[in-house]
């Protein structure tokens, strides 16, 4: 029995029929991701931002069109590659930097940092950097959904490395068994730190750890927003009309180091690789549909660019102007009362 | 005698038993290509190549398995995590199963092996990726914990670990890759279970291991110096088995102890040493006995909340004042 799904029937346009404005919002999303990763980067060098920072540059067209599936009530889980993710769902950036920065007005007040950003108002169940161990805890979620009865999904992104590990397999393997509500989405930027998909992983194609189980599954071109949009959306769809998860491999790159301690490409990957990878980069891609649309024009651009500057500006000096944690944290949030 | 850093000595005997016997090999994430994560594997895989110096998927608990297995078939594998953290992934094998195959299988099967990598704190990483594990690591019976300080110790150690015919449990620290220390030109071991006396003194003796000792106690015993107090320094090198006569000799003299230690209070390293040496040599003691820990907490991000979670220097002298009754 093939699980894989029909081809989506022939959108209206390339743009899905979607509406303008939910187009250009999605286009600023993922240039304020962009950008405050850069930002990001830039604080790192200067020795302000600590321990280990992974950026989201090249991968935005996931966050971005994963996200604007999702409702409200929705749930979202990932590794420590999670600014981008975070920041697509909603979450303030202002917490975000200021989490960077280890700051009481962070995310989770200067407690986790990059790694391990959270927000309970925006079903945000982190950041998660044990490699591998969140995705059973994202299928739980899924448990709880479906317990409930409600008409929810939970998103469950993990990295290609992730599919090599013990948790993933089971996860898959209960979430398949008891029907939950769940899309895992492997974020296959082709690389785990330095060590190539070929080289980590018997089966290239990794969608194909889904058919073990069973599963339903999908390939997606994680340069296209729109085709991210389009196929994760038919995953929740099922998910949540039918309780039936689905294991999407949605293939990506990563531009930077795998942290920003550790080298652009090295001995792993040439650095041509990483400039002919850009030339399919996800934000100059929609950009030109938005404009081969007629929907946007370089003018348009520009002013978002402005913007988004003055939004990751304001997110440095909200983060600078903001207090440390108090030392009396320490001791807080570790058992409740 | 020459000087090499701490990575560079953990290299080497790495290297050197590879040489001297064909059944040794490393395993571990990004320990080939990558010539590791902190590069001390740095061009083993150029010299011994893909069947000796062997890239792993990230997948702890399958290769800690393999490791056992193949021990268990005769080989003597090195397993190395890129952090201790990622280890409790593989617990389950190295809990349940090299720690008790030799016992459980009446003595059929030995687990001759070596699990290593950094252990502890860095800068900034967060609650997973910080945490000391050896009294976890000790608790279990099966197990050797061994803790070097230093490069010297770091290689003698290791090759004995290397030779042991026991499953160890080896941590580094990445903090210390760097640190650079002497060491002879030729060919030499340090024995597993054997402690060493840094410095005699008259005072107190404090115990502490790893990168607490180097970063914080060694510090601290200065300052202290500076104040007229004569502290005897053990560093017990190896975590279990410990070498209780040392410590407990050196509490006769000085009548008074304090243990530092990078790990939580709760049924930690130093409450079984306090144990040990009340129990030893109660009546010797001046002063009930302190220990210096890490916060009963999960280790927070943001740097001055990491800073009052850890050991550090004046919470050492803090506590040799309070064996001594000095304000
Ligand atoms: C269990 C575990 N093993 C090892 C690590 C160290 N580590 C952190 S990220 C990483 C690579 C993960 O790659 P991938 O899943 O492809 O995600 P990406 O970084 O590409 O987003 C490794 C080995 C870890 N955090 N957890
Ligand atoms: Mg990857």
């Amino acid at each position: 029995m093939s699980k894989k799904p029909a081809p989506a029937a022939e959108s209206a346009s390339r743009t899905l029929g979607l509406p303008k404005e939910t187009l250009l919002a999605w286009y600023d999303d993922m240039l304020l991701v962009r950008r405050f990763e850069e930002k990001a980067a830039q604080l790192y060098g200067m020795g302000r931002i600590g321990g280990f920072c992974h950026l989201y540059n090249g991968q935005e067209a996931i966050s971005t069109g994963a996200c604007a599936v999702l409702t409200p009530d929705d749930y979202i889980i990932t590794a420590y590659r999670d600014h981008g993710l975070a920041i697509s769902r909603g979450v303030d950036p202002k917490a975000c930097m200021a989490e960077l920065l280890g700051k009481y007005t962070g995310t989770t007040k200067g407690k986790g940092g990059s790694m391990h950003f959270f927000d309970r108002e925006k079903n945000f169940l982190g950041g998660h950097a044990i490699v591998g161990s969140h995705v059973p805890i994202g299928a739980g979620v899924g448990f709880a959904i479906k317990y409930k009865g409600q008409q929810n999904v939970i998103l469950v992104f993990m990295g290609d490395g992730a599919t090599n590990i013990g948790a993933f397999f089971e996860a898959l393997g209960l979430a398949q068994l008891w029907k939950l509500p769940v899309v895992f989405i492997i974020e296959n930027n082709r690389y785990s730190m330095g060590t190539s998909v070929t080289r980590s992983s018997p089966v290239e194609d990794l969608y194909k750890k889904a058919l073990a189980f069973d599963m339903r599954w999908d390939v997606v071109d994680g340069m296209n927003v729109l085709e991210v949009y389009q196929k994760v959306k038919q995953a929740a769809d099922i998910a949540k009309k039918d309780y039936l998860p689905s294991l999407l491999e949605i293939r990506t790159y990563r531009y930077r180091g795998h942290s920003m301690s550790d080298p652009i490409h090295g001995h792993y990957r040439t650095k041509e690789e990483v400039e002919e990878q850009k030339r399919s980069d996800p934000i100059t891609l929609f950009a030109s549909i938005l404009q081969e649309e007629g929907l946007a024009d370089e003018s348009y651009f520009e002013s978002v660019e402005k913007r988004v500057k003055k939004v990751v500006e304001d997110c440095v000096t909200f983060a600078d102007q903001s207090p440390e944690p108090p030392l009396e944290e320490l001791w807080k949030d570790v058992y409740l009362p | 005698m020459h000087v090499v850093s701490f990575r560079e000595a953990l290299n080497q005997a790495m290297d050197e038993e590879m040489a001297r016997d064909e059944r040794v090999l490393l395993m571990g994430e990004e320990v080939a290509q990558y010539n590791g994560a902190y590069k001390v594997s740095q061009g083993l895989f150029a010299k011994w190549g893909p069947r000796r110096i062997i890239d792993t998927p990230i997948a702890e608990e399958g290769f800690a398995g393999i490791g056992i297995g193949a021990a268990m078939a005769g080989l003597r594998p090195i397993v190395e995590f890129m952090t201790w953290n990622f280890s409790l992934v593989a617990y389950d094998q190295i809990a349940n199963h090299a720690a008790k195959m030799l016992s459980m299988s009446g003595g059929h099967f030995s687990v001759p092996m070596v699990f290593r990598g950094p252990g502890g704190a860095a800068r900034n990483l967060g609650a997973t990726h910080s945490q000391a594990l050896e009294s976890i690591y000790a608790h279990i019976p099966g197990l050797k914990v061994v803790m070097p300080s230093n490069p010297y110790d770091g290689k003698g150690l290791l090759k004995s670990a290397i030779r042991d015919d026991n499953p160890i449990v080896f941590i580094e620290s990445e903090m210390m890759y760097g640190d650079k220390g002497e060491i002879p030109e030729g060919e030499y071991t340090v024995p597993i279970g054997v402690g060493n006396v840094i410095q005699e003194g008259a005072d107190v003796t404090i115990v502490s291991w790893s990168k607490v000792l180097q970063r914080f106690t060694i510090p601290a015993v200065q300052q202290l110096k500076e104040e007229g107090i004569s502290v005897e320094l053990i560093d017990p090198r190896t975590i279990k088995p410990m070498d209780r006569d040392l410590i407990v000799n050196s509490v006769r003299k000085t009548n008074r102890l304090v243990v530092v230690e990078e790990g939580w209070p709760f049924a930690g390293v130093g409450a079984q040493i306090a144990f040990e040496v009340q129990h030893r040599a109660f009546d010797d003691l001046d002063a009930p006995i302190a220990r210096v820990t890490q916060e009963d907490v999960p280790l927070p991000y943001a740097s001055n909340l990491e800073r009052a979670s850890l050991p550090s220097v004046d919470k050492i002298v803090k506590a040799v004042h309070s064996v001594l009754y000095r304000g």
